[in-house]
């Protein structure tokens, strides 16, 4: 029996392979009918200790599409942090104030400190360089939808693996589904070994590459992420490996037919915008299938759906 | 080095604690984790003796004083062979292998500075894991970042 009542999501790992596809099965029905009013009379607190566009305005969107009520607010200098109240006292008073907070915040491991002190369950949007549960769901909502499946799949991830979160929740989760990785990064950002281990453990394959075209040709999905040059201890070495990691229309002749594009946005040259018009990109609608995820995530935690 | 000789290294203490195969390299880091430097109890330090176990090895013999089992976790870390040998009136009352428990609460301070317990009033937690080379490693319950054995600094 799955049951999401009242439990916190902090780290995609906290959900079981039944427990990740009861959410996506419960997003799809919201995909079909996103205005289902179940989340009337309820107040849902927004903490967002740092800025965000996309994740906070998803959140928002999701909460009022149902009829939910937001609280909360959009950076730290709004909230009284800057009077340097701590973070557990702010938790345990908003928990009064709200059925569910759903938080960002720059510190490594403050989500789960919050889901420890906190009265109420907590969605994690993101606590500093460690998680990001809901980015991770949506991508497996998008990669599920545009495969007809999470099984057995060839998945290439592009760019700065080695601090890129997504790409790091991303492959904790995939372990879970049989997944060939093809992972392409400059030889300084390779997918650290704290995270392959989770594909070991799971008896997986993978693959390295330098060279994004090696890829093209075999993979199912791409999960393209930005090469950021301040990642670099030396700007020459930047230099050298920036244009390998931008995906051009032309790279995509001779690649599969179910190919879709992925990227967590926000995008910078990585894709070029050329790419945008080719049927296999998915960046956009997988920005909107966080709506989605995020209406099933809430209703599951709220005992609204099962 | 006989049998006799080597209970009366072991027994020469009337009341306390022994503890025995600590690697040179740390036995004062042995002495500083347990705060030993600050107790005013008899203590005798042996260091680079000769061990068949270690090549060489420190000993740490203790007056009048018992460890409770999380002060003892706190060494498993950095003598992770580390016998403790409990002598009540000049008799050996047990003898255990210190072991790395599976968790660590509490004493060692989380490598990344970004990580919640660096900059709010929580309390450090550890999981013990073993990578792939079978080296051993902190994972914190927070921030989920992994830390390698030479990264621990205790609180």
């Amino acid at each position: 029996m799955i049951n999401l009542k009242n439990r916190s999501l902090i780290s995609i790992t906290d959900y079981s392979k039944e427990e990740i596809l009861k959410v996506l099965d419960i997003a799809k029905d919201f995909e079909a009918d996103p205005r289902q009013r179940i989340l009337t009379g309820h107040v849902i607190a927004s903490l967002f200790f740092e800025p965000s566009t996309r994740t906070r305005l998803s959140f928002e969107s999701a909460v009022q599409y149902m009829g939910g009520s937001i609280i909360g607010f959009a950076s730290a200098d709004t909230s009284s942090q800057r009077k340097g109240e701590s973070l557990k006292d702010t938790i345990l008073t908003v928990s009064n104030y709200s059925d569910l907070i759903i938080m960002r915040n720059p510190m490594d491991g403050s989500a789960r400190f919050a889901s420890e002190v906190a009265k109420v369950p907590i969605i994690n949007a993101g606590d500093g360089a460690n998680q990001h549960p809901t980015q991770c769901l949506l991508d497996l909502y998008s990669i599920q939808k545009t495969q007809g499946t999470l099984d057995n799949l060839h998945i290439a991830l592009v760019g700065d693996l080695k601090y890129g979160r997504t790409v790091h929740s991303l492959v904790q989760a995939l372990s879970m589904f049989n997944t060939t990785f093809h992972l392409v990064s400059p030889e300084s950002l390779k997918l650290p070994s704290a995270v392959k281990i989770y594909i070991k453990n799971a008896g997986l394959e993978y693959y390295q590459y330098t060279e994004l075209s090696d890829v093209i040709p075999k993979a199912d999905i791409i999960y393209m992420t930005r090469v950021q040059q301040e990642r670099f201890p030396d700007p020459l070495e930047y230099e050298k490996v920036k244009n390998a990691y931008i995906l051009e229309n032309s790279m995509l002749d001779g690649s599969k037919e179910n190919l879709r594009i992925l990227h967590p946005l926000p995008r910078v040259n990585e894709i070029s915008e050329d790419v945008d018009d080719n049927p296999k990109a998915y960046y956009f609608q997988q920005a909107r299938n966080g709506v989605y995820v995020r209406q099933a995530l809430i209703a599951a935690i709220l005992g609204l759906k099962e | 080095m006989s049998d006799k000789r080597k209970k009366l290294q072991v027994s020469a203490l009337k009341n306390g604690t022994v503890l025995d195969h600590i690697p040179s390299e740390h036995t004062f880091h042995v002495i500083k984790i347990l705060g030993l430097e600050n107790s005013k109890n008899p203590i005798y330090i042996g260091n680079h003796l000769e061990s068949n176990k270690l090549g060489r090895k420190g000993i740490i013999k203790i007056s009048d004083k018992y460890f409770a089992k999380d002060e003892i976790n706190k060494i498993s870390l950095v003598a992770p062979k580390a016998t403790l040998i409990e002598i009540k009136d000049y008799e050996v009352i047990s003898k255990t292998q210190v072991e790395i428990p599976e968790h660590i609460e509490k004493i060692v301070k989380c490598f990344n500075p970004k990580c919640v317990t660096n900059n709010q009033n929580v309390e450090t937690k550890f999981t013990v894991i073993t990578d792939h080379h079978g080296r051993m490693k902190l994972k914190c319950h927070y921030c989920e970042k992994t830390m390698a054995k030479e990264n621990i600094e205790f609180l």
